[in-house]
């Protein structure tokens, strides 16, 4: 039997260097498909119709004229009257047309009437005693929003037995929620959950108080704190804005099967959910994806508007439906990260040392509030006193966005300690270096990396005492932070089939979000054949392959790479046994090199590959790796640390970042040169959030004002200065295994930028992002409070 | 998109007599088309004027530079004459959206573009209102909104961020209608609606934009300053254009001209004003920004916009007084 391991790094030949993606010449032309690009014939245009008010009910709906227009293949009630809408652009009805011009102007002849209500948009702080009375009910909303947000199990099952619920709990209710995995426990609290159906239509309070939490002793902890700083810090809501936006195409090859292709972030995913609002077997449903555009999280539903099109199809007799959000709806719509903000107290002891942690936060995820980021954030502050309130707004629904509530927190928590650091005449870089011990498991990562990137950044050389006391108006500075994330693999399987004539194919019903899923499998593969990566034929991106785990919290590339692996060393395992008595050894004694099979030690010992495969006789050979499985080839726990340059003009208050560095560990890397990519544009994304990206409701109206992507400015390439990425590879982060890489790089950026603009203008701008109203109204309370 | 009649004249006349009823100018398409797919407009007719070819080009003589309407941005900016002779202009031009965005623009689109403000292109009109008859954009979201010329009912900003430039160098333009065509200076051209359904010029639904001139600018000295959050693509938030005509090292003459800050283009006296018979220093400069911004009455959002365009006007003269494009970018 094979030992499932990671070849030692002597005999790695693919794994550990520098690749270019394999599938980077297809997208830099253009030949590369996307759901989007998904054109059969006699494809039918979906539209939607969405409600244009922030809150309301829907209390008629019109679809005759719609229905007799010539063209309109099938129309869909998505939210029928009664329903209650609690954002704008919601889902009303939906649209199949001949071409997009008949499916519009169908939208158009449809009469939705609404009862409007009152909206509350805001997410600013809340006032004092907001949210202590009891929360009232659950609502299906809030029961819906309290299960995908993650809220924790006991708390749902306490929350249902003491306030109990609005809604009548069905059959078919259980049975959806049994099949999105609802544990068993929640749902026997949901049955037996006391019925208020008074409560349904009551006007709910925006604010919810969460229990306050406390560790070790605060008092006695801010007693002893020499020094402390007070300070107010935190993130907006920002959106997804997937270039690709979110839908599918749908269609029935016959009467009880669907076939889409859907732009998702888990194709081994979709059946299920797809099944379970179709009423037919998950075994029936097939979903493809070659490319994805996009999903940071916000892409692992087919959403109420790929249900919708599967119906539409379904009305259709089958015919193709494809509906993708137009760039409104995405924005308006298809997922927000919550924001997150907080009254912050920190204290320390002259020599620097973090005793006492003291936060009052708040923040919307929509109209199920949202939960508290984990604060304080990597350090472990021996004293704390925490209180979170969420406010439920109709903000649009929140989703995960890339490391979720982990640059909210980030910022929070290191802009929080900077300050301190400010008011105890330290270099931030010495305060957070000292802190070290209590950094939790990581601490000793950081200890290697904040040299590395203090190095690169020229650190010593840069930072001065806040405040540039350069002359002219603009001032530059430099700020740090630093993350941690898990990574673990998650579950799937690889199937790889050793053919008589020597080709081999490898199919995972995996997805590459663009991150180098494909290139990391071929590598592995190739690595463990001793075979070139265009050896393979590899196929990912359907359900017709081995199911594989959604591409959410940095688990692919353990999946993937452990699975591909395991079913590598499988095949060989067989393979040898059919080839050893060719060349008088024992299977044991066998190894894959250099596209040969040979004795180890004894190369005169050898066949090709293709000579070895032939030993096969008629029957290919095929085996599934899986993921978990024997042997240690992947982990979870990264730590990064991240350095921000900046210059603020502090006569317009725009802040331009002239240099960032990332230092990041992710244990054994299977791909260096795509490693570093995504810490390339993690740091893209984050100059994005930390600057310019605000998704921007109108108090008024509760419309979302920039749902374009000329006012929700995503960073261009004259914003993205050079950009340096140092990958910790050494022996020891190689013997931990793979660890994912996507979310942890995207963390720091926020804070550290935040950080940067503090020391170059002497004054914290609270929150991201920092634009030029915020910087400027900080510079002006600077200025007067000098007064 | 709703449906509409597509039409395609080779004349000026052709275009005018079409231009009828509910009808919409196409030249680039990068305003129009985008305001008909979020159905804000949606004209019956649509009158394509590429085909009408005597409206592109650019010519120079000694009475200045004439620029047919249809001349796209990306030409005009690319042109050595207008580097050579009206080179705030062209840096307003290479500033001015992407260069695809400029590859299709034309420069009579750029003059006649619709504003941004978020309301109006929601479909709330020029002067959108709640539903108690109260200013939509007082009561809303007004952080991009105007601070100067802001009495109501409009309260957008002018969208164009090259138009200031024009008229610092004094630019007339040329318009065709039933009865000829005439000639206005280009900042008389913009007006502010005083309700809904007044354009924010004084283009009749028949006329169409044909000529821009330009006089020799010989002898000025001119600049163009955006601040922009964005270094990429972004619009402006606040901007100046300044035009000065010196006796030795004082300033003879000025003109001072903002975008963004008002529903029309602003041409500030008062900054003009604080320049003439000075030299300019840091100091003249930063008492003509302030004199620029002396009547702003901003909003309840927009307040950082009038340091914005303090600092735009201060900065364009600086750089005006420097010579061309010397410094001055943030």
């Amino acid at each position: 039997m094979a030992e499932y391991k990671w070849p030692a790094p002597a005999e790695r030949t693919l794994i550990g260097k520098r690749f270019s993606r394999v599938d980077g010449p297809a997208k830099a032309s253009g030949r590369a498909k996307y759901s989007y690009d998904y054109n059969p014939k006699g494809l039918l245009f979906g539209k939607v119709l969405r409600c244009p008010y922030a809150h309301a009910r829907v209390t008629s709906i019109d679809t005759s004229a719609a229905e007799k227009m010539p063209g309109v293949k099938a129309v869909q009630v998505v939210q029928k009257a009664g329903t209650e809408i609690l954002w704008q652009g919601d889902d009303v009805v939906a649209v199949a047309a001949v071409d997009e011009p008949t499916a519009e102007d169908a939208i158009r002849a449809i009469q939705v009437k609404y009862d409007v209500l009152p909206h509350n948009v805001s997410d600013a702080e809340p006032p004092p005693g907001a949210g202590e009375g009891p929360p009232g009910p659950m609502s299906e909303d809030d029961l819906d929003d309290a299960l995908s947000n993650q809220v924790p199990e006991a708390q749902v099952i306490s929350r249902l037995q003491k306030d109990g619920v609005t809604f009548q709990v069905t059959d078919d209710m259980v049975k959806e929620l049994k099949g999105y995995g609802v544990p068993d426990t929640v749902i026997n609290a949901l049955k037996a959950a006391p019925y208020h159906p008074e409560a349904a239509n009551q006007q709910r309070p925006p604010y919810q108080k969460m229990a306050a939490q406390t560790l070790g002793d605060p008092d006695k902890g801010f007693a002893s704190a020499e020094v402390t700083s007070e300070g107010v810090y935190g993130a907006s809501v920002i959106t997804h804005c997937c270039l690709e936006t979110h839908g599918s195409a749908a269609e029935w090859p016959s009467s009880d099967h669907l076939f889409v292709h859907c732009s998702t972030q888990g194709v081994s995913g979709l059946p299920g959910q797809y099944a379970q609002a179709l009423n037919i077997p998950a075994g029936n449903v097939r979903a493809h994806q070659d490319n994805i555009g996009g999903g940071f999280g916000s892409k692992f539903s087919p959403d109420r508007w790929g249900i919708a099109t599967a119906q539409l199809s379904k009305s259709a007799g089958g015919k193709p439906v494809k509906y993708m959000l137009e760039r409104d709806s995405e924005l308006m719509t298809a997922g927000a990260r919550p924001s997150a903000f907080a009254r912050v107290k920190v204290g320390a002891k002259r020599d620097g040392t973090v005793v006492a942690w003291q936060s009052n936060s708040w923040g919307t995820g929509g109209p199920a509030g949202a939960g508290s980021p984990p604060i304080p954030y990597v350090f472990e502050i021996p004293n704390q006193r925490k209180q979170h309130t969420a406010v439920r707004t109709n903000q649009g629904p929140a989703r995960a966005w890339r490391a979720p509530n982990h640059p909210q927190a980030a910022v929070i928590t290191m802009c929080a300690l900077d300050d301190l650091a400010y008011k105890l005449n330290m270099d931030p870089l010495e305060f957070f270096t000292k802190n070290l011990e209590i950094a939790g498991p990581r601490a000793p990562i950081y200890k290697e990396e904040f040299p590395i990137a203090a190095d690169l950044m020229g650190w010593k050389q840069k930072w001065h005492p806040r405040g540039d006391k350069a002359e002219g108006p603009v001032k530059r500075g430099v700020g740090l932070s630093m993350h941690t994330w898990g990574g673990r693999g998650h579950a799937g399987d690889c199937m790889m089939t050793i053919h008589p004539d020597g080709s081999v194919d490898i199919k995972l019903g995996t997805q590459d979000l663009g991150t180098g899923t494909r290139t990391a499998i071929l590598i592995v593969a190739g690595d463990s054949l001793g075979l070139p990566m265009n050896a393979f034929s590899l196929n990912i991106g359907d359900t017709m392959y081995p199911p594989d785990g959604g591409s959410g919290g940095s688990t692919t590339i353990g999946g993937v790479s452990s699975s591909t692996r395991r079913a590598s060393l499988m095949a060989l395992d067989q393979l040898f046994a059919k080839v050893a008595p060719a060349l008088g050894a024992q299977p044991g004694d066998l190894e894959a090199k250099d596209g040969t099979v040979r004795v180890k030690g004894d190369h005169s010992k050898s066949l090709s590959w293709k000579q070895a495969c032939a030993k096969l006789g008629a029957m290919p050979l095929s085996v599934t790796g899986k993921n978990p499985g024997p042997g240690n080839l992947i982990n979870s726990g990264v730590g990064g640390v991240q350095m921000a340059d900046v210059s603020v003009d502090t006569e317009t208050g725009i802040v331009k970042v002239n240099k960032m560095v990332a230092v990041q560990d992710c244990g054994l890397i299977i791909n260096v040169k795509l490693a570093e990519s995504q810490c390339y544009g993690a740091l893209i994304m984050g100059i994005s959030y930390a600057l310019y990206e605000e998704k921007i409701l109108d108090p008024v109206t509760g419309r979302m004002l920039n749902p374009n992507m000329e006012f929700y400015r995503l960073a261009g390439l004259r914003d993205i200065p050079e950009l340096v990425v140092h990958m910790m590879t050494d022996p020891m982060n190689d013997n931990r295994g793979v660890i994912g890489l996507g979310e942890p790089p995207v963390v720091s950026p926020g804070a550290a930028i935040s950080n940067a603009v503090a020391n170059a203008i002497g004054v914290r701008v609270p929150f991201i992002p920092l634009t030029p109203d915020r910087v400027l109204a900080a510079l002006e309370q600077q200025q007067k409070a000098g007064a | 998109m709703r449906a509409f009649e597509y039409t395609s004249p080779t004349t000026r006349q052709q275009a005018v007599e079409l231009l009828s009823g509910e009808a919409a100018v196409l030249a680039g398409g990068t305003d129009l088309l985008n305001l008909m797919k979020d159905d804000v407009l949606t004209p019956k007719r649509v009158v394509n004027i590429k085909e009408i070819h005597e409206l592109n080009g650019v010519h120079y003589g000694p009475r200045g530079m004439q620029i047919g309407a249809l001349t796209s941005l990306g030409d005009l900016a690319d042109h050595p004459l207008v580097k050579q002779h009206y080179p705030a202009f062209a840096d307003a031009l290479v500033e001015a959206a992407s260069q695809q965005i400029r590859n299709m623009a034309t420069i009579g689109g750029n003059i006649c573009q619709r504003p941004r403000c978020w309301y109006f292109r929601s479909g709330f009109g020029l002067t959108p209102k709640t539903p108690e008859g109260k200013s939509l954009v007082e009561a809303g979201d007004n952080r991009y909104h105007a601070i100067l010329g802001n009495e109501g009912p409009a309260l957008f900003v002018t969208p164009s961020s090259i138009v200031p430039a024009m008229i610092a160098y004094e630019a007339r333009i040329r318009i065709a209608g039933p009865k000829g065509s005439r000639e206005v200076a280009l900042e008389k051209f913009f007006k502010t609606p005083q309700a809904e359904g007044e354009r924010e010029h004084d283009l009749q639904a028949n006329e169409i934009v044909t000529d821009i001139f330009l006089p020799p600018s010989a002898g000025g000295r001119y600049a163009h300053y955006e601040v922009r959050q964005k270094e990429a693509f972004d619009w402006p938030l606040a901007l100046a254009a300044v035009a000065l005509h010196m006796n030795g090292n004082t300033v003879r003459s000025a003109r001072v001209v903002m975008g963004y800050v008002a529903p029309v283009p602003w041409v500030s006296e008062e900054a003009a004003q604080a320049l003439v018979g000075k030299t300019v220093t840091d100091e003249t400069a930063k008492t003509a920004g302030d004199a620029a911004v002396s009547q702003a009455k901003p909003l309840s959002h927009n307040g950082y916009k009038v340091q914005l365009a303090r600092v735009a006007v201060k900065r364009a003269i600086l750089q005006a007084a420097k010579g061309k494009a010397e410094g001055g970018e943030a």
